[in-house]
């Protein structure tokens, strides 16, 4: 009876095997759903489902399932949210005039108008100045406001049935179609574990105590050591705003998985715009500079290094002395000498990269790539770049 | 099947159809129950109440970062051993008593059935909830210094809280019984405060709430106040006998509802400057 269920929740990418379809039928067995399909519901959920990002697409294929009716809505909003992203990538080719228009709104007003419209609307739509899409001055469709957050679409039921209650799809927010999940950034950044025995002598000895008290001929000498400690400092120097702002999740992700990472002994976390020149910033909104000579004076050859930006800009961003778009006092530096001073002073750093590698010649991309050994901000590329910053030590 | 006892909440702890469902699914198939919800939504309180309602012991094993999954079984105190050794007041080759059980153990070698609840399993190490895999499973373990094995003889009923931020692997996932604590509707946190403040006046806790959601929704913050910090603000708020709230800059007893510095700043921006945005 619940098998279709099991293959629709394994269509929308739900790992559920025998496990659970063996789990479902002794609790029906039991009884657990009391004979209704409300009870049903819960019961399945509870035993099918095993993270959050699922309940959407629980909730989904058990309306597909149960009220007969194969829901459309799910592939037709994804490619609209897929649709919407594509204009957000673009960001940059938009005038100014375009962007102060999408200033204007406030993200409440934005949502509330999205979902009015998304009802009015029917089917795809390019250009115009009204409708969702892409090409036109709607705000919509420019803004990655709308593709970022997921707007619920279905109506919100009242409770009282199951299908109301899928049909609510109140877990909508909740979903994750990542490449990338903090978790497995995490087990990627493992690579950089090293450790060492540092510190006060905390943690007995246990060998050393028995082979040091036989040597007292059994008068008892407890023998201690310091503990093993985490021994890798990082240093991770993330590009923000601009051309970045496509990548600002998976970035934010990265940016998680590290600051979690409890093996590192030290990690310090600074931000630049574009390209690196005499400083870099504590915070996201570019306060509280850090002289780079005093960065580098700091931090010895042995940290580890990750840079993380797109490396795209204006080669005279790169190239000219001063060609910083925040031109204080008087660097007149080339950022191209300032990376340099970076990968020189270092003994291991990575450039990782968000943009696919196809995209990596013809630009200022191809130059950094010069100075830093780059890898694409893919789970395969992390893995590759932890490889290289624990090489020869 | 065997019978067994049905979890339908308890007079200080409000349940919905879902929650009752999932509990009820880990008792039956007696497997671990793996709650997940935001911070504050009573995702640990869930543990005392079904303790409470089964008329069970509950043991608890609060992780920290530093737990590894062997002090959840047992302890070896050689230090102990070692000195007793130069004293000899003791049977130094009963190992037996240098073993100290973990509430893990603890909860095997129970004569009762007992509630054991893992909290925070997502503070330990990303490598902790599959170190515990097979023990879970198999609710058996083995001491190697006494060469004994530790046999659950009853089944315990294990609940397992985790924040919503962290992942865990998907072989422990896929052994447990899953249930997300939602945030409260207005309807259910009023029911809620009812529980914590029996005695508090309607307009007050009307407002108290409305007022809870607004903040809620401001979408700078960064710690979103949760079910526990309205309790404790209602409670500051009665004490201090005021009796109406409003969203607005002199907002009694903020502190107990935003936590974090920055949020205090946000709020305090919004208020001032009305509905104004920045990128």
């Amino acid at each position: 009876m619940f098998l279709p269920l099991l293959y629709a929740l394994r269509a929308r990418g739900v790992p559920v095997g025998t496990t659970e379809a063996v789990a479902l039928a002794r609790a029906l067995e039991a009884g657990l759903h009391e004979s209704s399909l409300d009870g049903f519901y819960h019961v399945a959920r509870a035993l099918l489902v095993h993270r959050e990002s699922h309940l959407d697409d629980f909730d989904q294929a058990f309306l597909e399932v149960f009220r007969g009716v194969r829901s459309q809505g799910k592939e037709l909003s994804d490619e609209l949210m897929q649709w919407l992203r594509d204009a957000e990538r673009r960001r940059d080719e938009l005038t100014d005039e375009e962007r102060a228009l999408l200033e204007d709104f406030d993200p409440e007003e934005l949502e509330r108008m999205f979902e009015q419209r998304l009802r009015q609307q029917t089917e795809r739509h390019d250009g115009g100045n009204h409708w969702i899409g892409t090409g036109g001055t709607s705000p919509f469709g420019n803004s990655g406001k709308a593709a970022r957050q997921g707007y619920r679409v279905g109506g919100r039921g009242s409770m009282r049935s199951a299908i109301k209650t899928a049909d609510a799809r109140l877990y909508q927010g909740y979903r994750q179609d990542l490449t990338l999940d903090v978790r497995q950034m995490q087990l990627a950044l493992r690579k950089l574990r090293s450790f060492a025995r540092v510190g006060g002598e905390e943690e007995l000895d246990l060998e050393g105590t028995v082979a040091q008290t036989a040597r007292n001929a059994g008068e008892l000498e407890v023998v201690t050591r310091p503990p093993r400690r985490p021994n890798t400092r990082v240093i991770l120097m993330m590009d923000v705003g601009g051309s970045m702002d496509p990548f600002a999740h998976l970035c934010s992700r990265l940016f998680t998985a590290t600051k979690k990472s409890t093996h590192f002994k030290e990690l310090r976390t600074y931000y630049f715009h574009n390209c690196i020149y005499g400083h870099v910033y504590e915070t996201e909104r570019f306060t509280d500079p850090v002289r780079l000579d005093d960065l580098l004076h700091e931090c010895g050859p042995h940290y580890k290094v990750l840079l993380v930006g797109d490396a795209l800009m204006a080669p005279y961003e790169l190239f000219s002395p001063g060609g910083s778009i925040n031109l204080s006092g008087t660097e007149r530096v080339e950022g191209i000498v300032w990376l340099s001073r970076i990968r020189q002073h270092f003994r291991r750093s990575v450039w990782l990269n968000p943009e696919p590698p196809r995209f990596w010649y013809g630009n200022t991309i191809e130059h950094i790539r010069g100075i830093f050994d780059m890898f694409p901000l893919t789970l395969e590329g992390l893995g590759e770049a932890m490889n290289h910053l624990m090489r020869s030590r | 099947m065997t019978d067994f006892r049905r979890f339908s909440g308890t007079s200080s702890y409000l349940t919905s159809d879902a929650l009752e469902a999932a509990v009820n699914c880990a008792l039956a198939l007696e497997r671990p129950l793996l709650v997940r919800g935001e911070p504050g939504t009573g995702k640990t309180l869930l543990a005392e109440a079904v303790a409470d309602a089964l008329g069970m012991r509950l043991i608890r094993w609060n992780v920290k970062s530093t737990t590894l999954a062997q002090h959840g079984l047992y302890v070896y105190d050689t230090v102990q051993r070692l000195y007793d050794s130069r004293f000899q007041d003791k049977d130094v080759g009963d190992i037996r008593q240098y073993i100290k059980l973990g509430p893990m153990g603890e909860a095997f070698a129970s004569e009762d059935r007992v509630v054991l609840l893992i909290d925070e399993i997502d503070k330990a190490d990303v490598e902790f909830p599959n170190d515990l895999l097979n023990e879970l499973d198999r609710m058996r373990f083995f001491i190697e210094e006494t060469q004994e094995e530790v046999v659950a003889r009853h089944r315990p009923v294990v609940i397992i809280t985790s924040n919503a931020e962290k992942e865990l692997p998907d072989a422990f996932l896929r052994r447990c019984v899953f249930h997300f604590i939602d945030f409260p509707t207005p309807q259910l946190m009023e029911r809620i405060v009812r529980v914590h403040h029996p005695d508090l006046e309607d307009a007050l806790a009307e407002q108290a709430i409305a007022t809870f959601y607004e903040l809620r929704s401001m979408k700078r913050l960064r710690k979103r106040p949760s079910t526990s910090e309205l309790v404790d603000w209602i409670a500051v708020l009665q004490h201090a006998g005021i009796g109406s709230v409003e969203l607005d800059r002199n907002l009694p007893f903020l502190g107990a509802l935003l936590k974090k510095e920055q949020d205090l700043a946000a709020f305090a921006d919004q208020i001032s400057g009305g509905r104004r945005w920045r990128r």
